[in-house]
C-alpha cells in the first residue's frame, strides 16, 4: 500500500475527518477539522469525497515524502509550499511524483491548512471517524500528532487527478491577525445580567497562548453572571461561547468535551467556525450578534461555494 | 433553546434528580428512535437534552415537533427496566488514596465509608468529560467530600471517586480533582471490546467491595477474554 512518510512533523499536524459524531452520548468528543470549511475545500480540489481524511497543518507545517503519484491541495491558511525545493501553488491542486518531498514551511496568513491527497489519508478507523481527538488519545495515529518516521496509509484516488489551473475563490476570507465572528445569543443568556451581551460585543477579545484545539481561553471585556458562575453540566456544542468565574469567555472549538459546566451566553454561527480556526494565539476576535437568518443565509452562502468547487472538481 | 444555528437543547429543571433524568434520558431515547435525518448526536445530561443536527438537510420544524411530542410523553417507571451493573472496587490503601480523608469528613470509619458507598444503586445520569466517563448519584451527604482545590494531575484508570452528590470511575488516566476512595478493575470504556462502553444514562450501579488479591487476580486477566466474560457476569436485568 502506498505510504505518505513524515520526515518532519510540523508544529501540529494531525490526521482530521469531519468528525466522531453520534457518541457523546458516551463522552465521546466530536474532534475534526477547526476549519471544516477548508477541508472540505481541500478534499474537493483533489477529488476526494468531502468524508476523506486530510492533515491539518499549524502555524508550521511538516515535510512529506511521497512513494506514489498523488494530487495534492493545500487550503485554508496561506502557507508557504514547496515540492523537492520548488515553489507550490496554495489554494489549487498539483501533482507530486513518486519519491518527491513536499515541504509545507511557515504561515504568512491564516492559522490552519488542510493538506489533501488523492486517495485520502486511510489510516484506521475509531467509531467509523479517522479524526485525530489528543485528549482521548483517539483515531489519527495513535491519537496523537505525527512526529517524523511516521507512515501514513493512503487510499486509492477514487478519480482521475485532474489539476485545477485556476485557484478558485475561497469560501473563507482569511483573517490576518483578526476576525469578526457572528454569534446568536444562548443558550443559556438568562445566566447573564443584563449588558453581558452589550458587554460581549463591546471591544474585541485577545486569544490567549494557553488556547488550543478544544478551546480558544479570550481575554478582554468581562462578563458578568446575573446567579453564579456554576451550573449543573450541560452539553457543549461546537462554538459556544462558555463563561467561568473570571468572566473571560471561552469559545470552543473542535476538541471541546461533550459536557461542561459554565454557562454559555452566546454561540458562533456555524457559516464563521472556519474563519476563527483560522486565528492563532495572540490575534484577536470581534464578536457580533445576528439573526438566525443571516447564520442561515451565510452557511448558505458558503455551502453554494463548496458545491461549486466541488463540481468543477467532480468530487 | 436554540443553541447556535445547529444544535437546540431542551432544558428540565435544573437540578441532580432522577425524576428529572429519567425524563431527559427518554427524550434522548425518543429522539433517538425517530431517526430524524439531518441529526447528528443526541446527548443526555443530568437536565437537559441536546439534539446537533445538520441545519442544511433537517426539516428544523419537523424536529421541533418531534421534541415537542418527546417532551410530553409520560416518562417510563424510573430506571424500568433498565440494566443493573455490579461493579467490584478495591477500597482504600495505596488504591484509595483519599478513602482516609472521606471518613474525616464524615467523622466515620473507613469501613463506614465503604459500607455507605457499596450500600445503594447510583444512577448513571450522564457521559461526559473523557470516554466512558459516567456521572453517577446521589452519593450519601455524610460521604459527600468535595472535590479537591487542586486536581491531581494523573489519576489512574479505574479509580472510584466522590465529587459532592456524585461519584464516578476513571475510563482512562487523566487530570482528576475527585476524592479517590478506591479502584476498579472493570474497564468502563474500552475500545477494543466489541461492546466498548460498560454504561449508559439511565443504568444502576451498584459497587460492591473486593480484597487486593482479588483485585490483583482480576486486573492479571484482562488482557485474556475472561474480562470480557467476568464484565458480562456482573451485568444483570433489574
Amino acid at each position: 500500500m502506498a505510504r505518505l512518510h513524515v520526515i518532519k512533523a510540523g508544529m501540529l499536524t494531525t490526521v482530521q475527518d469531519r468528525g466522531r459524531w453520534g457518541l457523546q452520548s458516551r463522552g465521546v468528543p466530536v474532534a475534526g477539522p477547526m476549519d471544516p470549511c477548508s477541508h472540505r475545500l481541500a478534499n474537493a480540489l483533489v477529488g476526494n469525497d468531502a468524508g476523506a481524511a486530510t492533515l491539518e497543518v499549524t502555524l508550521v507545517g511538516p515535510e512529506l515524502e511521497f512513494d506514489d503519484e498523488r494530487a495534492v491541495a493545500v487550503a485554508g491558511a496561506e502557507f508557504e509550499l514547496a515540492v523537492d525545493g520548488r515553489p507550490a501553488p496554495v489554494g489549487v491542486s498539483f501533482v507530486v511524483a513518486a519519491g518527491s518531498r513536499l515541504r509545507v514551511g511557515h504561515r504568512s496568513r491564516g492559522a490552519r491548512a488542510y493538506l489533501a491527497i488523492s486517495g485520502g489519508v486511510t489510516v484506521p478507523m475509531v467509531f467509523g471517524s479517522r479524526a485525530t481527538h489528543l485528549v482521548s488519545v483517539m483515531g489519527g495515529i495513535e491519537g496523537r500528532a505525527l512526529k517524523p518516521g511516521d507512515e501514513l496509509p493512503l487510499g486509492v484516488p477514487m478519480r482521475p487527478r485532474r489539476s485545477s489551473r485556476i485557484p478558485l475563490p475561497s469560501p473563507i476570507v482569511l483573517p490576518d491577525g483578526h476576525a469578526t465572528i457572528r454569534v446568536l445569543p444562548g443558550p443559556q443568556q438568562e445566566y447573564f445580567s443584563s449588558g453581558a451581551l452589550d458587554a460581549l460585543q463591546s471591544a474585541r477579545y485577545k486569544i490567549a497562548t494557553s488556547s488550543d484545539r478544544m478551546g480558544f481561553r479570550l481575554e478582554g471585556p468581562r462578563l458578568t453572571h446575573a446567579r453564579g458562575a456554576d451550573i449543573i453540566s450541560d452539553a457543549t456544542p461546537l462554538g459556544v461561547l462558555q463563561v467561568p468565574a473570571s468572566g473571560q469567555p471561552i469559545l470552543l472549538m473542535a476538541d471541546r468535551q461533550t459536557t461542561g459546566g459554565y454557562p454559555t451566553i452566546a454561540t458562533a454561527i456555524s457559516a464563521d467556525i472556519g474563519l476563527a480556526g483560522q486565528l492563532g494565539p495572540g490575534e484577536t476576535i470581534s464578536f457580533v450578534v445576528c439573526s438566525h437568518q443571516e447564520a442561515m443565509a451565510a452557511l448558505i452562502a458558503q455551502e453554494r461555494a463548496l458545491m461549486a468547487v466541488e463540481a468543477s472538481t467532480g468530487s | 433553546m436554540p443553541a447556535g444555528d445547529s444544535a437546540l437543547i431542551v432544558e428540565f429543571e435544573e437540578r441532580i434528580d432522577p425524576a428529572v433524568n429519567a425524563r431527559a434520558v427518554a427524550l434522548a431515547d425518543s429522539i433517538q428512535a425517530a431517526a430524524i435525518a439531518g441529526v447528528r448526536d443526541v446527548v443526555p445530561t443530568y437536565r437537559s437534552v441536546a439534539v446537533y443536527f445538520d441545519p442544511l438537510s433537517t426539516n428544523y420544524d419537523a424536529l421541533v415537533a418531534s421534541l415537542g411530542r418527546g417532551a410530553a410523553r409520560p416518562v417510563p417507571e424510573p430506571a424500568g427496566d433498565r440494566i443493573l451493573i455490579h461493579v467490584p472496587v478495591c477500597y482504600g490503601g495505596e488504591l484509595g488514596p483519599d478513602l482516609a480523608r472521606v471518613a474525616d469528613f464524615g467523622h466515620m470509619s473507613e469501613d463506614d465509608v465503604v459500607a455507605i458507598h457499596s450500600g445503594v444503586n447510583y444512577r448513571v445520569f450522564m457521559l461526559g468529560f473523557v470516554p466512558g466517563f459516567a456521572y453517577m448519584g446521589i452519593v450519601d451527604a455524610r460521604i459527600a467530600a468535595p472535590r479537591h482545590s487542586t486536581p491531581r494531575v494523573r489519576v489512574p484508570r479505574g479509580s472510584v471517586g466522590i465529587a459532592a452528590a456524585q461519584t464516578g470511575i476513571y475510563p482512562t488516566e487523566t487530570p482528576g480533582g475527585w476524592q479517590l476512595i478506591g479502584r476498579t478493575p472493570v474497564k468502563p470504556f474500552d475500545p477494543s471490546r466489541a461492546e466498548p462502553f460498560l454504561l449508559t444514562a439511565g443504568d444502576s450501579v451498584q459497587f460492591y467491595p473486593i480484597d487486593r488479591g482479588e483485585f490483583d487476580r482480576w486486573s492479571s486477566n484482562t488482557e485474556d477474554t475472561k474480562e470480557s466474560k467476568d464484565t458480562m457476569n456482573t451485568i444483570e436485568k433489574k
